[in-house]
């Protein structure tokens, strides 16, 4: 178990340089930084001072070696507009984006797994196909979409939900009293942005569960323990469900991670104010540092839940658990 | 008294493609068991020997059916129990035996969880009892240190042991019948034979009956006492061993026997020309024919019927019929 | 299950002939075709067909004028209703947009940007992501895990993130985007094609060219990429309804395809303020038409999935 986690941890490292190189590498080859500001119409010799002041005027490799060494000081850069580091204001819209996206895991896992299970269960009949077909609805509505729909059923026309923003609950981290009230409260705010950023992923949660659970339901073991003579729900309930969720579980959990990218424009839609939105203000400010910086901290924190899922997963499947 | 398990005149076929291909893998299969007996069944990969065993615990899959014919136990017919009636028999009254070792047991349970479940379902056993059960029953596989291999988990295992794990599970909720679908064709040589000497003395000491699926002729010699060859769905022959090895009297047994090498000879290896038939798509007549090396011209054309050949043996073949009018 | 009854054959015979019909019509992916047919089609002869311009407003009738604001023309009559409405009329049967223009004429031009920028994007991508991953695969060592490492790394991105930093130093544009598409997607083929690569490099007829001192490029071009493109071409197909998102994503955020352009995801962008005023059809129309697409993508996808692996078949 602790070479795994080691292992586990080395990768990481070596993904997450990866990462950040990748990053530095396309923003300096494909583009120009400064460009962003360059489309509003400023003139050159404002264009030039910016370039000198982002050290964009270096040679590459002296830019590069700064790069890092200011990420390693956990520097991500300092937003234009706002004049504060990124990581601070990032790591103050985290817990919003985090409730957010946590909703919207439940919500996925509470629509997908159960009906997957089900589409297994009664694989080819008609609760297959109802199954496969939302699914495939899922999938194929853009989240954005399922967004405005309910904003103008439920916002709208029936005025049920109250459409923008979180409500007045906010997670402080200087101040340790908020910090367990605020994933409890307000959460007529969170019911129509969590369903449309867990909409998508029900969609893909039906058909993981599905095809896990018909790999179970088809192999060896659970034909002995058929002829075993174990009743039929313990079957399922005991032993096919425990050896499906494990891998419908890592699939969840890498999900979590890709939800990230929907999340930009659910919450730009609902005025929801987390780490997409934050993306979104440095466009429209023309922010380009708080752009590059934001995507920095969300390549860490994707890493970061990565490995935290590995050992996890390490933890719940035996043979992981027992190995040295 | 009627015998303890007889199978009369079974048939399972699969269905295919909407019903368009039928695959007729029991196609008419007759033979008992008495209580205590071996039975061998014998035969080539795909002629229907695990779908006849599937078929008597009745967990086919879904595109399989048995179409006709009845399997009594005791007198009591299986085909027609609901599945509910079917989860009491299995595990309890009839136990099974899968040929892969690696892949029966369940990778994320105890071993002792998985023993104890036929114990717990069918006996009704818990706690300390079930402990001393589940211990009992691994120690007669002769598992070592059983108290310590029971919170152990199946990959921790090698092949043999596993295998002899599953012989445990087998026995777990005291059944009467074990079936056992080539239990030692993925096992190592040296430990095929350890396995059966352990199979032969569970046997004794429980005198439970024992159906032997295998298309090893060599163990069906050493563990049976009765032998049922099959072939494209049928039972081509059926003898006590002694007679099948001594005096068969079909021409696909003889095959078969001619084909085992022999030891201190440098004879050709002899094997059955041709292919097993499609069964989908079975020759008219006798399904052997195109292979037989002895057919006549009836062979080609009218399936032969189960003729008794004495000493409550059968075969199905026209020349058996022959020698057994004159 | 009870043995079969002598009333059941005929029922069973019935039930087959019908089943096994409505199977062959089930085989074929009819739907997903007709729909993407139909948006191909549109793409292709939008200027032929739309009604109307999808940049310039609409010349408005004279009645709309005058019951709008009192004179007897008009530059332009923005925000009517589709031609079921009260205000709205079969000259421009699903209205206008805020600026007057038709909305009808401006999905369908919207339709040649989606088709475009997806299925160009996701071609590039293929190539790109499909080429890495062989030589990943058959090259092996040093090779293998150089590739495959940056790979991952690239993977652990989400998409549309990613998307958006490239765009925000590349500018908006048509071709950017299909070029940031193709950057961002194509580590999934590769990962893909890699795999493939590796299990069809340890068959036999792979390993008798090699034997027979074939070049390696030959072996690489002749036998392995054929066998690979089955498995792209499904996740090619899978990508393009993703594509088609992330496009529309970017629009809809501003740095996707520029205005005054008709990409979809702009037009539901711009009506958002029209949604709480109650003109919910200027942002619908546009996302029907964009799941509408991706979802007869994804409907392909699955059909040829299940169509090039035979195991899939019963599930």
């Amino acid at each position: 178990m602790r070479k795994y986690i080691l292992l586990r941890c080395f990768y990481s490292i070596i993904t997450l340089w990866l990462l950040v190189t990748i990053i530095f590498a396309m923003v300096r080859l494909t583009g120009d930084p400064v460009k962003m500001k360059g489309d509003v119409g400023a003139d050159k010799a404002y264009l030039e001072r910016i370039r000198h002041d982002w050290g964009l005027d270096q040679p590459l490799y002296r830019q590069y070696t700064s790069y890092i060494g200011n990420l390693l000081l956990g520097d991500f850069g300092h937003s234009f507009e706002k004049s504060l580091p990124v990581r601070t204001i990032y790591l103050e819209r985290l817990p919003n984006s985090l409730k957010l996206g946590l909703a919207a895991f439940v919500i996925s896992m509470v629509l997908g797994v159960p009906l997957g299970m089900l589409s297994a269960l009664r694989v080819n009949t008609w609760w297959d196909n109802v199954g496969k077909t939302i699914a495939l609805l899922g999938l194929s509505m853009p989240g954005f979409f399922v967004g405005l729909v309910l904003i103008i059923v439920f916002g709208v026309q029936l005025g049920w939900l109250p459409v923008l923003g979180k409500g007045t609950s906010a997670f402080i981290w200087s101040n340790p009293s908020t910090w367990v009230p605020f994933w409890f409260k307000d959460w007529s705010h969170l019911a129509m942005p969590a369903f449309a950023l867990g909409w998508y992923f029900s969609g893909a949660m039906l058909r993981i569960t599905r095809s896990g659970m018909l790999d179970v339901l088809g192999s060896d073991y659970i034909k002995l323990v058929r002829l075993k003579g174990v009743p039929e729900q313990v079957v399922i309930a005991k032993h096919a469900l425990k050896n499906s969720l494990i891998p419908v579980l890592t699939l969840a959990g890498l999900n979590l991670l890709v939800m990230v990218n929907v999340a930009v424009v659910i919450e730009v839609i609902f005025n929801w104010p987390g780490v997409g939105q934050l993306l979104y203000d440095g466009l429209s400010n023309r922010d380009f540092p708080m752009v590059q910086g934001v995507v920095l901290m969300s390549g860490l924190m994707i890493v970061l839940l990565n490995f935290v899922i590995d050992v996890l997963y390490g933890f719940v499947d035996p043979r992981i658990r027992l190995s040295r | 008294m009627p015998p303890l398990l007889h199978v009369k005149d079974l048939k399972t076929h699969y269905f295919g493609f909407q019903g368009a291909r039928v695959v007729k893998a029991v196609d008419g299969i007759t033979f008992s068991l008495e209580a205590g007996e071996t039975f061998g069944l014998v035969g080539e990969s795909g002629c229907g020997k695990t779908t006849t065993c599937l078929s008597i615990v009745h967990l086919l899959p879904p595109s399989a059916r048995i179409v006709s014919g009845r399997v009594e136990l005791a007198g009591e017919d299986l085909v027609s129990k609901s599945q509910r009636e079917m989860q009491m028999v299995r595990g309890r009254q009839i136990a099974t035996i899968l040929q892969d070792p690696m892949a029966s047991l369940d990778p994320l349970f105890s071993i002792y969880n998985q023993v104890a479940e036929p114990a717990y379902y069918h006996l009704a056993l818990r706690g300390s009892k079930l402990r001393h059960r589940v211990k009992e029953l691994l120690a007669a596989v002769r598992i070592p240190s059983p108290e310590a291999r029971m919170k152990e988990f199946p990959h921790q295992m090698s092949g043999g042991m596993r295998q002899r794990i599953v012989g445990a599970v087998a026995q777990a909720g005291g059944p009467r019948i074990i079936i056992a679908d080539e239990p030692t064709t993925n096992l190592d040589v040296t430990i095929q034979l350890q396995y059966l000497n352990l199979l032969k003395d569970l046997q004794r000491a429980s005198s439970v009956a024992l159906i032997f699926v295998t298309h090893n002729l060599g163990i069906v010699a050493k563990m049976c006492d009765k032998v049922a060859v099959m072939y494209a769905g049928k039972i081509v022959e059926m003898q006590s061993v002694r007679g099948l090895f001594y005096h068969p009297k079909h021409p696909y047994t003889r095959a078969l026997l001619d084909s085992i090498p022999k030891l201190g000879t440098k004879e050709p290896l002899f094997g059955i020309p041709g292919q097993p038939p499609d069964l989908a798509d079975l020759p008219t007549g006798c399904s052997f024919h195109p292979r037989c090396q002895h057919a006549i011209d009836r062979c080609r054309s009218q399936e032969p019927r189960e003729q008794s050949i004495g000493n409550g043996g059968t075969a199905r073949c026209w020349l058996a019929s022959q020698e057994i009018a004159r | 299950m009870a043995t079969i009854t002598r009333r059941m054959p005929l029922i069973i015979g019935v039930s087959q002939a019908v089943r096994r019909s409505s199977d062959v019509a089930r085989e074929t992916p009819f739907i997903p075709l007709l729909i993407l047919t139909l948006l191909a089609f549109l793409a292709v002869f939008a200027p032929v067909i739309a009604p109307h311009s999808a940049l310039d407003p609409v010349k408005p009738m004279r009645e709309q004028c005058l019951a709008k604001y009192g004179i007897a023309a008009c530059p332009y009559v923005d925000n009517v209703p589709p031609f079921w409405a009260r205000e709205g009329t079969v000259h421009t049967p699903l209205g206008t947009d805020f600026l007057g223009r038709d909305v009808l004429s401006r999905l369908m031009y919207g339709a040649r940007i989606s088709l475009v920028v997806a299925l160009t994007g996701t071609l590039v991508a293929g190539v790109i992501g499909t080429l890495l991953g062989v030589l990943a695969g058959y090259l092996g060592r040093w090779w293998d895990h150089i590739i495959m490492r940056i790979t991952d790394a690239w993977l652990t991105m989400p998409s549309l993130v990613f998307a958006i930093l490239l765009s925000s130093v590349r500018g908006p544009g048509l071709w950017n985007i299909v070029v940031i598409l193709a950057l961002v997607f194509w580590s999934r083929y590769a990962r893909v094609a890699r795999g493939e690569v590796l299990a069809i490099r340890e068959r036999d007829f792979v390993k008798l060219a090699e034997i027979n001192g074939v070049s390696k490029l030959r072996i690489v071009f002749r036998h392995i990429v054929p066998n690979v493109i089955n498995t792209v071409m499904v996740v090619f197909s899978l990508q393009v309804g993703v594509a088609v998102i992330i496009e529309a994503s970017l629009s809809f955020l501003g740095v996707g395809v520029p205005p005054p352009e008709p990409s979809w995801g702009l037009m539901m962008a711009q009506e958002r303020e029209s949604l709480m005023e109650g003109r919910w059809w200027l942002a619908v129309f546009p996302g029907i038409c964009i799941t509408m697409l991706v979802l007869s993508a994804n409907m392909l996808g699955d059909w040829l999935r299940v169509r090039l692996d035979p195991q899939l078949r019963n599930r």
